[in-house]
């Protein structure tokens, strides 16, 4: 149809429309959230699509719709993938009617995620195909033609992108747009849908029996291919395999593999001519793994022995190091190229005008030796201003709060959590947190949005995905059903407001909840409010130092006195700070 | 030799890298070219350091190795510094002259080079410095720095001016566009004079 310019999520979105999706659902997470984020917003929508309240729920409703006949989607970053496996593992026993495709995306290097698990292993796991692309036109391809694949072997299939694959671009060959959409209907079928143990164990032998046909299926596709040039090989996979491409001397055999399951007898025909093969591939060894078991007297070179780095991203620079450590020809030699020393460094920070920012403040001001367990979020970056101890995973803020309470630290504790992140799996935390009798506070961080991954709209927004007004709820109200008497929202701009309420929790025991309230400073813009910027009279200010350790990027210090730069968003939180009363809005003084 | 030129944009997050990056994106559909570029998305956006690769011809990965860059674009300068490893030794700087300083600077009391001292510590680079921030306002707004930038750079890219230009037309809000595309001819000027080059 057309060659365009496009973000591999954007790509892969597209393929979606030309296979005809007619279901798709998510939480937010990077790098993985522009694919419903582009289906969203089609003006053509004749298909289901839906921001789901997190990763097993999102999973289980495209689960229903393939259950129906219809053709879904799935999507969520590595990590969610943990909270969806429980219907994953089951749900490749029970297989699908309608193509179900379940987009996992891997990060290596953890660019904006707490571990480098590999999506791979889940489908080794639980025993369903993987595809892997390794270039932003293959996942475009590969995504195009899940659907076909899932339906042709009624097994879900795993879509494994990475980062550099999500978040890169490059020019796509797009086709057309499907006009052909299924009508859902579920059709009874106890043995298939019920997992009984007299049903399951059936199943289970179904699953297995797939795998030879399923494997031979994945070659004849394309997807496991190679090229034999030499006695020495390259084995490679996902956007390492782009890597190998671009360095790879003219007499290495190449193999790529594109999915999972690999055909051994496939993979043993191509080792078995080579005297060394080296194995090179991002996260876990999965491919090196299957490749030393069929290796019968060739020389695996890999990870495991150390000749490719366990950890991180891989560039093109990766690769020609391992290749030369393994003694194979590439074609470019890089120079040694290193940071200039001393560079003070620019982490994320927290927006001008946020409003974790004046929560954080006013917690470790009441709270002088408190422990802060928090979670995931653009408040994770609260850490920088000391108010945030442990992070784990979605939800864990309240749950590992309870359990140091509970475990007879003495100390007080306050969690912080946000909206979106209460609604995915801090609920059932606080509910057992007040049904075991811990004793803690806990700050809902409500901004009105999952901001983070790029302003998602979740059950707090007040809109769908599409748009459409939901049902407003009460994040109060969540709190005092689960059996919490002291619930208080606050506005966090209100400084003394703000530590006073903290105050009185401080007084209180069991579980106490702060709502602190303000739309995200970037959303609030977006929606056209504007506030009055503030400024410092030079006269009044002592440079104390107050304003210093509030952190806000719009303050800067020229010389002996604090500055506003033209980054104030008008929270006037500083103005509350400055004990010497030098901060007022522009044109007050 | 490798097939695509290189080019790193750097900057700090919410300054338009990314947008930069998709105007030279949509300038190689317009001339038929392959390209490949990474971005930087997530948390990493909220005020961080954030850097764009594009590979203009490439046919490869998406990423640039340090050392092997054909042109740096930074939009800032202490980002400059940060991410001149990826330009080989005499490599094409094009640089605004802005430095923005880390809050965390402040916070950690650490210590930043000025201005002039970034500049000496670049000095052996090719390098064209740009007053991004006034050209921006002669072109109607000074959110249109991003395309000064990429307009000044634009003499050594090799896409052709027209399709640069046309590019940005495409990419930027329509209510802009008469203000980026002279952003952009105003950035060309000054690149094309090697203006306030130190």
């Amino acid at each position: 149809m057309a060659v365009r310019y496009l973000l591999g999520n954007e790509g892969i979105a597209h393929a979606c429309l030309e296979a005809n999706i007619d279901f798709a659902s998510g939480y937010p997470g990077t790098p993985s959230s522009e694919v419903i984020d582009v289906l969203r917003v089609q003006e053509e929508r004749p298909f289901t699509v839906e921001w789901s309240t997190n990763e097993k729920v999102a999973f289980e409703n495209a689960l229903g719709a393939a259950w129906c006949g219809l053709r879904a989607l799935c999507t969520m970053k590595h990590v969610g993938l943990n909270v969806a496996a429980d219907p994953l593992m089951t749900s490749a026993y029970t297989g699908v009617t309608g193509g179900f495709v379940v987009l996992s995306a891997d990060d290596p290097f953890a660019h904006s995620s707490q571990n480098e698990q590999d999506t791979r292993r889940y489908a080794h796991f639980a025993r369903l195909p993987c595809l892997d692309p390794a270039s932003v036109q293959e996942a475009h391809d590969m995504m195009r033609d899940a659907f076909a694949l899932s339906e042709e072997f009624s097994l879900p299939v795993i879509f494994r992108p990475t980062t550099r694959i999500c978040h890169s671009k490059g020019d796509v060959d797009l086709g057309e747009v499907g006009t052909e959409h299924r009508t859902a209907a579920f059709h009874r079928d106890p043995k298939q849908y019920i997992v009984i143990p007299a049903h399951t164990r059936v199943l289970h032998k179904k699953l297995n029996e797939k795998q030879p046909a399923l494997k031979e299926r994945l070659v004849e596709l394309g997807y496991n291919r190679h090229t034999v040039r030499g006695s020495t090989a390259v084995v490679a996979s996902g956007a390492a395999a782009a890597y190998v491409r671009e360095v790879l001397g003219a007499d290495v055999s190449l193999a790529i593999i594109g999915a999972y399951p690999i055909d051994e007898e496939w993979l043993r025909a191509f080792v078995d001519r080579h005297e060394k093969v080296l194995v090179v591939e991002e996260l876990a060894p999965v491919v090196e793994e299957a490749v030393r078991q069929v290796a019968t007297t060739t020389e695996v070179l890999g990870k495991m022995t150390g000749t490719v780095p366990y950890e991180g991203e891989f560039t093109p620079a990766t690769v020609a190091a391992a290749m030369r450590e393994a003694g194979l020809a590439s074609t470019m030699a890089f120079p040694a190229a290193a940071p200039v020393p001393g560079v003070p460094p620019r982490p994320p920070i927290l927006c001008a005008g946020c409003m974790h920012r004046p929560t954080f403040y006013a917690m470790r001001k009441v709270f002088r030796d408190g422990i802060f367990p928090s979670d995931i979020g653009c408040y994770t970056l609260g850490l920088q201003l000391g108010a945030v101890d442990t992070t784990i995973c979605m939800g864990a803020s309240i749950t590992v709060g309870s359990g140091i309470a509970r475990s007879g630290e003495e100390r007080p504790v306050v969690s912080t959590i946000g909206d979106s992140t209460f609604l995915h799996t801090g609920m059932p935390g606080l509910l057992n947190a007040v049904y075991n009798g811990a004793d803690m506070v806990v700050v809902i961080l409500d901004n009105r949005i999952t901001a983070m991954t790029g302003h998602q709209p979740n059950p707090n927004t007040g809109v769908t995905a599409t748009g459409v007004e939901s049902i407003p709820i009460s994040l109060e109200a969540i709190c005092r059903s689960c059996g919490v008497s002291w619930v208080e929202t606050v506005d966090p701009y209100d400084l003394p407001v703000l530590l006073d309420t903290l105050r009185r929790a401080k007084e209180r025991k069991g579980v106490r909840v702060i709502i602190a309230k303000q739309p995200c400073v970037i959303t609030a813009r977006r929606s056209g409010i504007r506030r009055k910027a503030y400024e410092v009279d030079p006269d009044r200010c002592t440079d104390c130092g107050a304003c210093r350790s509030f952190g806000c990027p719009a303050i800067a210090f020229a010389g002996k006195n604090a500055t506003i730069t033209e980054l104030c968003a008008g929270c006037g939180v500083c103005a509350d700070i400055c004990p010497s009363g030098a901060i007022g809005r522009e044109g007050r003084q | 030799m490798k097939p695509s030129f290189d080019i790193l944009i750097v900057g700090i997050g919410g300054q338009g890298t990314v947008l930069a990056s998709n105007v030279l994106g949509e300038a190689c559909i317009l001339e038929h070219r392959t390209v490949r570029s990474a971005e930087t998305h997530g948390m990493a956006q909220r005020g961080g350091s954030v850097e764009s690769h594009i590979r203009i011809g490439g046919e490869f990965g998406s990423l640039i190795v340090p050392g092997t860059a054909d042109l740096l674009i930074a939009f800032d300068l202490l980002e400059a510094l940060r991410y001149r490893h990826y330009l080989p030794a005499g490599g094409k700087l094009v640089v605004n002259r802005h430095l923005v300083v880390p809050t965390s600077v402040y916070q950690q009391d650490l210590a930043v080079p000025d201005e002039e001292s970034i500049l000496a510590a670049l000095a052996d680079l090719d390098v064209t410095c740009i007053d991004a921030a006034g050209l921006a306002e002669e072109a109607g707004s000074i959110l249109s720095q991003n395309i000064v930038m990429l307009g000044a750079a634009s003499g050594v890219i090799p896409l052709r001016p027209d399709t640069l230009e046309e590019a940005v037309r495409r990419c930027v809000p329509k209510k802009t566009i008469e203000v980026n595309a002279r952003a952009f001819r105003l950035g060309r000027e000054a690149g094309e004079q090697g203006a306030g080059a130190p």
